[in-house]
């Protein structure tokens, strides 16, 4: 049942629009829960660039099969996902290896990717495209040739950049993309409206003791961050949380000099950890080439969480109950597993009942952004 | 994972011989300069304080610190040379911790030396240690590096065997901090003739490297990061012009330089420790060389905890911390200021605030 109460807060896609319109004055009008924006998303993009960005972000053109877009796996009517799927499938219904993360609060986010290999959301629209499990096209070509003949696009990108034909580049695709990303942004979520809007009754009893596990023996708040004023639900750190990694522990050193051997750019790590499940389980190694990231990945964000299912970097926990158990065991999902060596500190078992654990899933159902909220919920 | 008793023979079989490990690029640093035959690498992890609580059961998180460590260090390429254990493997010296800790300590697929901790020491004066890993105090010579390692965490004979009732009563007087019943740590006079000894049949040129559990210097009493007979020890070694001191016990990162001795502290694979400048009240004698580790997140448990490798380029010691959920750090001798530095923090204009806030 949504409450009457939660549509005050509903300011969505358009508001923003709204705020961001050029000789308006930058509002920095944010949904209750949210920090303010960080300052390259201020400067304010046009309405006709964020509708250019929108275009592109669902042109099923720049794949190889011309079926697969942006928004096939980053889905608006999904929270941006493509929830139920486990992880992502692409051209041909190939699949990748780990779980599409949500674009929402994107904006926030610090790096892209599960395991930050772009640090920007510029720079992550590069990649999908030419990802041979994604849209599979060899090179940014195709995307070129399209944009600068097609008369529609030829005239947007003229009117945004003042660009055309050859003067059209990757760079204005995804500058335009970024910043569509940029406006989908979500708060106001029945947590926010009682933490933040001091709605006492915007919470069910349990989501309240919930609430309180989370912060407290619970442990989850120190990687998904709550602050005195907003909260992201994410330090934007990486962490090996026992997931995926465990299955594949006895071939870590094998895998891991096979990766590193290959001494592979950015864009080649890109490919091999989409292609190769167990490379794939290096996590953030595969970047930084440090011991302290091996199998680790980054935290994400638990708004909308409840309608994002499933779970995890490899979309391997099918519930949140999955999830809050998995920590509960410190750190593995069976508990006659073996912990991982790499296993990051602050994963430890937390002894938490079964009736504490339904509180923390009640906690979490209560992240839902009113935009979000799906049909069966209502 | 309950087989945790095993004997010296095992240990060493275990953990000396080389296997068919595979070769891993992952934070090897190699120096440019150098002959080729000077320049070797080894790793050192240290204060594990391996702890029983019961049965089978040891404490978590120091479990986690030793076992991570150890399977990081197996992922060294090239592989390293050997493995220096610091000393504090067990918490209150019992077999329990010292078979635990062993055991954990035998899945290096690297040569390893260890090096006496008090906690190791002051149950049974070090019988059952010795069982496990040799002799309390030794020397060996590898690839034109002379290295000791020494058991400086003696004390007076009248404090080890005359005041009192129980072991298990010395070994928790000594494992406190602030305790007014504790002891100064020491070398003392048995070992340094040992040393001068030993030291005598190296030609003066040889680099030497030391072992030991504390340090060689006189920093700061309350926490023992002491060794009361310091300056004698540091006397032994005046006549050679190489000379590094790898110390453990601090659980933080110290560098120090004293006339022709560069000293570096590990980490502890368990917990920090605060610097004692944080703990106002007490005169301390902190290096002021020392560029201090980040205060730790305790939310994160291995934060300001983590082992080291270390790369020997012409006898000199070149320190990489590696730090979890934190930056790692690298301290290494130059040969212009004559004195180990940060490679980066050094200059007090490059320091961060979680260095000196508390």
């Amino acid at each position: 049942m949504i409450k009457p109460r939660w549509m005050a807060p509903l300011i969505g896609v358009q508001l923003l629009f709204i705020a961001t319109a050029p000789g308006v004055e930058a509002a920095q009008k944010v949904p209750l829960g949210l920090p303010p924006l960080p300052e390259r998303a201020t400067q304010a993009a046009s309405p006709e660039k964020v509708a250019l960005g929108k275009k592109l972000f669902e042109e099923t053109r720049f794949s190889a099969t011309r079926q697969v877009s942006c928004a096939t796996c980053h889905d608006a009517g999904k929270a941006f996902t493509d929830s139920p799927l486990s992880v992502s499938e692409g051209i041909r219904q190939l699949k990748g290896t780990r779980n599409a993360p949500t674009v929402i609060n994107a904006v926030y986010f610090e790096t892209m990717f599960w395991d930050g290999r772009s640090p920007s959301l510029e720079d992550q629209a590069l990649h999908p495209f030419v990802n041979p499990v994604e849209m599979g096209l060899k090179d940014h070509d195709p995307i070129l040739a399209i944009v600068r003949k097609d008369a529609d696009y030829a005239r947007a990108f003229d009117q945004v950049f003042g660009k055309r034909g050859p003067a059209v580049t990757m760079a204005e695709v995804t500058d335009a993309i970024a910043a569509f990303e940029r406006t989908i942004i979500s708060g106001g979520s029945p947590f926010d409206c009682y933490y933040f809007g001091g709605e006492e009754d915007a919470l069910t009893p349990a989501q309240k003791r919930g609430l309180k596990l989370f912060v407290n023996e619970g442990r989850c708040v120190s990687c998904h961050v709550i602050e005195q004023t907003q909260a992201l639900f994410t330090d934007n750190r990486f962490h090996n949380v026992g997931v995926g990694i465990t299955a594949i522990q006895q071939d870590v050193p094998a895998l891991a000099v096979e990766f590193l051997k290959t001494r592979a750019t950015l864009a080649e790590v890109d490919i091999q950890v989409l292609s190769d499940k167990r490379t794939s389980e290096l996590g953030r190694l595969a970047v930084t080439r440090l011991f302290d990231d091996i199998g680790s990945f980054k935290t994400p964000t638990l708004r909308n969480i409840a309608v994002t299912a499933p779970y995890m970097h490899d979309g391997s926990l099918k519930t949140l109950r999955d999830v809050v158990v998995h920590y509960n065991n410190g750190g593995v999902t069976n508990e006659k597993d073996r912990v991982n060596d790499f296993l990051s500190g602050g994963i430890r078992p937390l002894h938490l009942t079964e009736a504490q654990i339904d509180d923390l899933v009640a906690f979490m159902e209560s992240l839902t952004s009113p935009e979000y909220v799906q049909p069966a919920q209502l | 994972m309950n087989d945790f008793r095993l004997n010296r023979r095992d240990f060493i079989k275990r953990a000396g011989v080389a296997t068919a490990a595979a070769a891993f690029p992952l934070s090897v640093v190699e120096l440019a300069f150098g002959a080729a035959q000077d320049k070797f690498t080894f790793a050192h992890i240290s204060d594990a304080h391996i702890q029983h609580v019961k049965g089978t059961e040891f404490v978590r998180n120091w479990d986690r610190g030793l076992i991570r460590a150890v399977a990081e260090a197996n992922l060294l390429t090239p592989k390293p040379d050997f493995v220096m254990f610091g000393g504090d493997l067990a918490q209150l010296g019992t077999k329990e911790e010292l078979d635990h800790g062993a055991e954990m300590l035998s899945r290096l697929r690297h040569k390893t030396y260890c090096v006496m901790g008090e906690h190791d020491y002051y149950l049974d004066l070090g019988e059952y240690w010795s069982k496990l890993f040799g002799p309390h105090y030794y020397s060996f010579d590898h690839k034109g590096v002379h290295f000791v390692v020494l058991n400086s965490i003696l004390t007076y004979d009248e404090w080890t065997y005359n005041r009192w009732p129980t072991a298990r009563q010395r070994m928790l007087e000594m494992a406190g901090l602030d305790n007014p019943n504790g002891s100064p740590f020491m070398v003392g006079e048995k070992q340094r003739e040992w040393l001068r000894a030993d030291l005598a049949r190296v030609a003066k040129t040889t680099p030497i490297v030391l072992f030991s559990h504390s340090p060689i210097q006189k920093l700061y009493k309350g926490w023992n990061f002491w060794t009361e007979d310091a300056e004698q020890v540091q006397a032994l070694l005046k006549p050679f012009p190489t000379v590094t001191v790898i110390y453990g016990h601090v659980h933080q990162i110290q560098y120090n330089q004293v006339g022709n001795i560069t000293f570096h502290s590990v980490m502890a694979t368990a917990w920090p420790w605060p610097y004692p400048q944080s703990y106002a009240q007490a005169e301390h004698a902190m290096p002021k060389l020392t560029v201090p580790m980040n205060r730790a997140d305790p939310f994160f448990e291995r934060d300001a905890t983590g082992w080291q490798f270390i790369d020997m380029d012409t006898g000199r010691v070149m320190m990489d911390y590696n730090l979890y959920n934190n930056t790692s750090r690298v301290v290494a001798y130059n040969p212009a200021t004559r004195q180990p530095e940060d490679r980066v923090y050094q200059d007090p204009s490059k320091r961060i605030p979680p260095q000196d806030h508390y």
